[in-house]
């Protein structure tokens, strides 16, 4: 394999900050030779103290690939180092460092067909959600399926953004609500379950590419749902988050 | 130097200076990082073999492989996705002990485990003490997320280097990148020079 060039830490300019609940924010940012992302791949941020001390983490892409500057949406963790700072102290014009995009495995594009099954924890919606967007900006109809748990309707990340996209062909998003009744009667209340997965489909032998993103518990659960109905591993790519 | 983030002030990590990794923070969780569901083998149907680039094959079942000497290593770990945790505890064979009578011309190993993850290594990194088959962590059977029954532990390493699920370790004579080492990844992944991805 021939040696690459370092992934550099470039200095990146916050260009909008977008309240989207009232713990996470997305950031617009202006990133020197930005090349553009795959949908579901990551983002390192690094921040430097007066003292010179570092702190960085890495964060997902919400945006399609198609728009020309990255965007990351950030879940603020009460006691966080990183995402306090990105969710309440950050300004337009503040500058901090980044590097990527990173990842592999939990990518797609239109190329790679479908159909595709969604399932998205928390803010584990948000490379999920660059997947929609990127499918949305290419017209695609390909069969896609999506489910977001969420604690409550308050909390759910791109609500209205994602309503709007939903008279596309073959496009299906749903909700459901961990402690809360659903609004809507598409949607569910509780944790995600074996049948809610089989009423919102595609079944195991449509061999769906299956992404699942979220809290390990939630992912764990998920995953072992699928395989039970199913699915084939192989076809499932997971990223989790947080403690076991 | 780095330009200074207008507003930042971070938290100093509570651990003692020079044990934290360039870039890492201290975390007192065990997160979970896996790219697939986490497969759940039944011990009866369970092996380990090293294979590849060597005179014989040898092969343990779940019985032998745990009546084999085990040892308990206390280690520090460090995730490329930027956690360490400290004095972690496990109980493992030595990988000392598996090779023992091994006959390679093999400088490299790629592990492979259930679910199709595979991960390269230098042999020189597995031996003299270093690297173990790990199937108890703090005490209690190594849970299936955290990679049990049995996964591969070499601390000194970025912990994507210590395969979950192991299953065999291939001895070979070139270097083979595994699946995060095609992924972007850096093909060794010392922490201590903040090696993630290609090119660090």
């Amino acid at each position: 394999m021939s040696p690459r060039a370092r992934l550099a830490w470039k200095v990146a300019r916050v260009r909008e900050t977008i309240a989207e609940t009232p713990k996470a924010r997305s950031l617009v940012l202006e990133v020197p030779d930005w090349q553009g992302h795959r949908a579901g791949q990551h983002l390192d941020v690094r921040l430097t103290a007066p003292d010179g001390y570092q702190a960085q983490r890495s964060f997902s892409l919400a945006n399609a690939p198609e728009d020309p500057v990255p965007v990351i949406t950030v879940d603020r963790i009460d006691d966080g180092e990183v995402s306090p700072y990105l969710t309440e102290v950050v300004q337009e014009g503040d500058e901090l460092e980044v590097r990527g995009p990173i990842g592999g495995p939990f990518t797609w594009s239109v190329g790679d067909g479908g159909p595709l099954l969604l399932v998205g924890g928390g803010s584990g919606l948000v490379p999920l959600m660059s997947m929609l967007r990127h499918r949305a900006r290419q017209g695609s109809e390909l069969d896609t399926r999506a489910l977001i748990s969420v604690r409550e309707p308050g909390l759910a990340l791109y609500p209205d953004e994602l309503r709007a996209l939903e008279p596309a062909a073959n496009l299906d998003v749903r909700w459901t609500y961990t402690r809360s009744p659903a609004p809507d009667a598409r949607d569910f209340s509780g944790r995600v379950s074996a049948e809610m997965l089989a009423a919102l489909g595609p079944p195991a032998d449509a061999a769906p590419h299956v992404f699942i993103c979220g809290p390990t518990g939630f992912v764990e659960a998920v995953a072992t749902l699928l395989v039970d109905a199913g699915h084939d591993p192989v076809r499932i790519r997971t990223e989790r988050f947080g403690p076991a | 130097m780095p330009p200074i983030t207008r507003g930042f002030f971070g938290r100093r990590p509570d651990a003692e200076p020079g044990r934290l990794p360039p870039g890492q923070y201290l975390t007192h969780d065990f997160p979970v990082l896996s790219y697939g569901p986490t497969p759940h083998t039944p011990l009866e149907e369970w092996s380990f073999t090293i294979d590849g680039a060597v005179d014989s094959s040898p092969s343990w079942t779940w019985d032998e492989l745990t009546a084999l000497p085990s040892e308990m290593v206390m280690s520090d770990i460090h995730c490329v996705t930027k956690w360490s945790k400290f004095d972690t505890a496990w109980r493992g064979v030595s990988l000392d002990t598996l090779l023992e009578g091994v006959d390679t011309e093999g400088e490299y190993l790629v592990a492979s485990c259930d679910g199709g993850y595979t991960t390269n290594l230098p042999l020189a990194d597995v031996t003299d003490g270093k690297a173990w088959i790990a199937y108890e962590y703090a005490g209690e059977p190594l849970a299936p997320e955290h990679g049990g029954p049995a996964r591969l532990l070499v601390p000194h390493l970025y912990f994507w280097k210590s395969a979950k699920w192991v299953r065999k370790i291939t001895l070979t004579l070139y270097d083979e990148p595994g699946f995060w080492e095609v992924n972007g990844y850096h093909d060794y992944g010392d922490p201590w020079r903040e090696q993630r991805y290609q090119g660090d």
